[in-house]
């Protein structure tokens, strides 16, 4: 039940690392927000200043509009989930999640009754009784949840929460994690490098790298419309093909330059946008699942696009197939009815109503 | 002679040994068991004639005469606990090592804490400094403490009577000199209690105290919540250890006090020496310091039992 604020939030180790440069981020109220980005970009940081773990060098963040820059950790209201959960080994799965509520002075019937809703709503009920090291992975992951759901605090906080565990136990709790949040509606702050984790949970993505945050948005939108080459590569799975080219022409009748003997017109809907950015060396933004076989009934502004498969890479629903255009490797999924070998030259097409143009200079998406 | 090894029986070995019974004897020695105790035997040897031996023998010794002419049984024991001199020392004994022990882990808990929340190049400095009493060899610390507080001129009562206060005879009051023995032990001790707490704090991770500050805790909270039960088979652990120390120690007393006043601040150890050694009654002298072993065996077999269960739930 609180928004949280950052403005112009800055932190630095030791005068030289700077870790966070200025970030401005307004979470509403029940929010569940993602931050996302590579190792190293400051998500840990941003997390641990907003729960006080970490003192903030520059700007100011507010929890349900108070400033809270000199609040401690236990003031804040707030619970998280660490990455290697901290349970408290000497104490029982009850004891974990009771302990907040004990230091609270909760009385001890509330304590039992949030408890075993917490348990009942995590399916931990049986495990409460025994101590950390006797649980698996997934279940230390579930006590770590619920410690931080009994607390009923303004705002949660996880950090990477899943990335200690193996992959089909992750995208399970990933649902679990989800529904939780569906359940108590606590306004959410959710750190991961995983992109796919991202998009799945988040109500709003925000994507950093080196400190700073790249874009903020639903997922559909950094999906379809990133603002720049960094969440253009980083969101979308295998990564977008960036690939070297040029427009041309002049006025409606703008053509999109690959190689020597390789131009297509552009969409156009596209040329107002792209109108001021002609004969210059520009970047073409293409995901994999718009590079596909050829189909039979043509589609406006899919091109053809023939190609000699480098590798493929087969993946039961799909074929990834690798080749080159004017020598830059590019990746295209083509339907596994296809058949698609190394080597030989595969019929395959581009459908440029989703190209993205980026700048080499700004890397911005125009 | 069935089992092949009639084979190797090639006319150069037999001048030496049956072969069969050769060979039996390689494999007997080849066997990695057998490896293991002969590699041992040295220190095994080595307990027996520094550990096993001494500890029957001064059994064997306090159960005999003065003259050590004559077989008396307990008779020694019997004397030692109708003597209003020994229940003192037993009394001092425990006193001394319970209260020292105590103010040894306590001090030596918050100065770990202390140092644990020191950053980086201050904290090895800090902790150099610290462990300074541990390495001096007690004899010679206690010299210094002897100077500092015994006679009119000591630096203490000097301090004392530059704020306008008397100095005191602090070894010649029954009280002052066992607080002042005491004293000395924490001071020694200390370090090693810091140093084995410090040890321990580093590999509880922070994180523990994160969630804990999370969940509302304060330091002290902290302190009681987390820190004391994940330190709390190390404190079991350097209890126990110093408890057996302290109580056997001989050189801060008798240095410091030599059991004056009036036999006030003797401990097993030095009443023992006193006994066997300065006054010649060397059965007499055994049979105290074998009182020594029944109080520690108690201690461990409490503190011990502690340790086994919590290391077996992995905390
Ligand atoms: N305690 C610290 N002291 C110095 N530098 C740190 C510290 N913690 C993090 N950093 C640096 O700050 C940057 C951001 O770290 P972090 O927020 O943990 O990244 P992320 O969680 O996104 O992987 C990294 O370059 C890291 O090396
Ligand atoms: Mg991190």
């Amino acid at each position: 039940m609180a928004q949280v604020t950052l403005r112009r939030v800055s932190k630095s180790y030791d005068q030289h690392v700077q870790a966070v440069k200025g970030i401005d981020l307004e979470i509403a109220d029940e929010e569940f927000v993602v931050l996302v980005g590579p190792s190293g970009c400051g998500k840990t940081t941003t997390l641990r200043m907003i729960a006080g773990l970490e003192e903030i060098t520059g700007g100011e963040i507010t929890i349900a509009g108070e400033v809270v820059n000199d609040v401690p950790p236990r003031d804040r209201d707030i619970a998280m989930v660490f990455q290697n959960y901290a349970l408290y080994p000497h104490m029982t799965v009850f004891d974990n999640m009771a302990f907040g509520l004990k230091l609270r002075k909760f009385a001890k019937d509330e304590i039992r009754r949030r408890v075993d809703e917490a348990a009942r709503i995590l399916d931990i009920g049986e495990l409460l009784a025994r101590k950390p090291k006797a649980l698996s992975g997934g279940q230390r992951q579930r006590v770590a949840m619920g410690r931080a759901i009994v607390r009923h605090p303004k705002v949660f906080l996880f950090d990477e929460p899943l990335s200690n565990l193996d992959a089909k136990l992750r995208v399970q709790m990933r649902t679990e994690i989800k529904k939780v949040h569906q359940t108590v509606r606590t306004t959410t702050v959710y750190v991961t490098h995983d992109q796919v984790e991202a998009m799945t949970l988040a109500d709003r993505v925000v994507v950093m790298n080196r400190g700073v945050i790249e874009q903020v948005g639903p997922p559909q939108e950094l999906y379809h419309s990133p603002a720049t080459r960094f969440v253009a590569g980083f969101i979308g799975s295998p990564a977008m093909n960036f690939i070297p080219c040029r427009i041309q022409g002049r006025g409606n009748e703008l053509t999109l330059r690959l190689a020597d003997n390789l131009s297509f017109p552009l969409p156009p809907d596209r040329t107002q946008r792209y109108g001021a950015n002609t004969d210059r060396e520009m970047l073409l933004g293409l995901r994999p699942e718009h590079l596909t076989e050829l189909k039979d009934q043509a589609k406006p502004n899919v091109v053809r696009l023939d190609s000699r498969l480098d590798v493929t890479e087969p993946m039961g629903m799909e074929i990834l197939v690798h080749f080159r255009i004017n020598g830059t490797a590019v990746c295209g999924r083509v339907d596994p009815s296809v058949r698609a070998m190394a080597g030989e030259i595969l019929p395959m097409s581009a459908d440029l109503n989703h190209m993205h143009l980026i700048d080499p200079e700004t890397d911005r998406v125009i | 002679m069935a089992d092949g090894t009639t084979t190797v029986s090639a006319p150069a070995l037999r001048g030496f040994a049956p072969p069969a019974r050769r060979s039996s004897l390689r494999r007997f020695a080849q066997r990695r068991s057998t490896t293991a105790v002969l590699m041992c035997l040295p220190l095994i040897c080595l307990i027996a004639g520094l550990v096993v031996y001494p500890f029957f023998y001064s059994i064997w010794l306090s159960l005999l005469n003065r003259a050590m002419t004559r077989f008396i049984a307990l008779f020694n024991y019997r004397y030692l606990l109708r003597s209003d001199t020994f229940q003192l020392v037993i009394f001092q004994s425990c006193f001394f090592a319970i209260t020292a022990v105590f103010f040894k882990a306590l001090i030596g808990f918050i100065l770990a804490h202390v140092m644990h929340n020191i950053s980086g190049k201050d904290q090895k400095l800090w902790r150099g400094v610290l462990l300074v009493p541990w390495v001096i060899p007690p004899a010679l610390s206690t010299l210094g403490w002897w100077w500092m507080i015994s006679g009119d001129y000591s630096a203490i009562n000097w301090l004392l009577e530059q704020v306008g206060m008397h100095p005191v005879a602090w070894l010649a009051s029954t009280w002052w000199a066992r607080i002042w023995v005491v004293a000395v032990n924490v001071w020694y001790g200390t370090p090693f209690f810091m140093i084995m707490y410090l040890a321990t704090l580093k590999s509880v991770p922070d994180q523990l105290y994160e969630a804990a500050a999370i969940d509302g805790a304060t330091w002290l909270q902290k302190i009681r919540y987390i820190s004391l039960p994940m330190l709390r088979n190390i404190i079991s652990i350097t209890v126990l250890f110093s408890l057996i120390v302290t109580f056997a120690n001989f050189d801060i007393v008798e240095n410091l006090t030599a059991g004056a006043p009036a036999n006030t601040t003797h401990v097993f150890a030095t009443y023992a020496f006193q006994l066997g050694i300065q006054s010649g009654n060397i059965p007499l002298g055994a049979a105290v310091s074998l009182f020594i072993f029944p109080i520690l065996a108690i201690f461990s077999v409490f503190i011990l039992r502690g340790v086994g269960r919590r290391a077996q739930e992995g905390i």
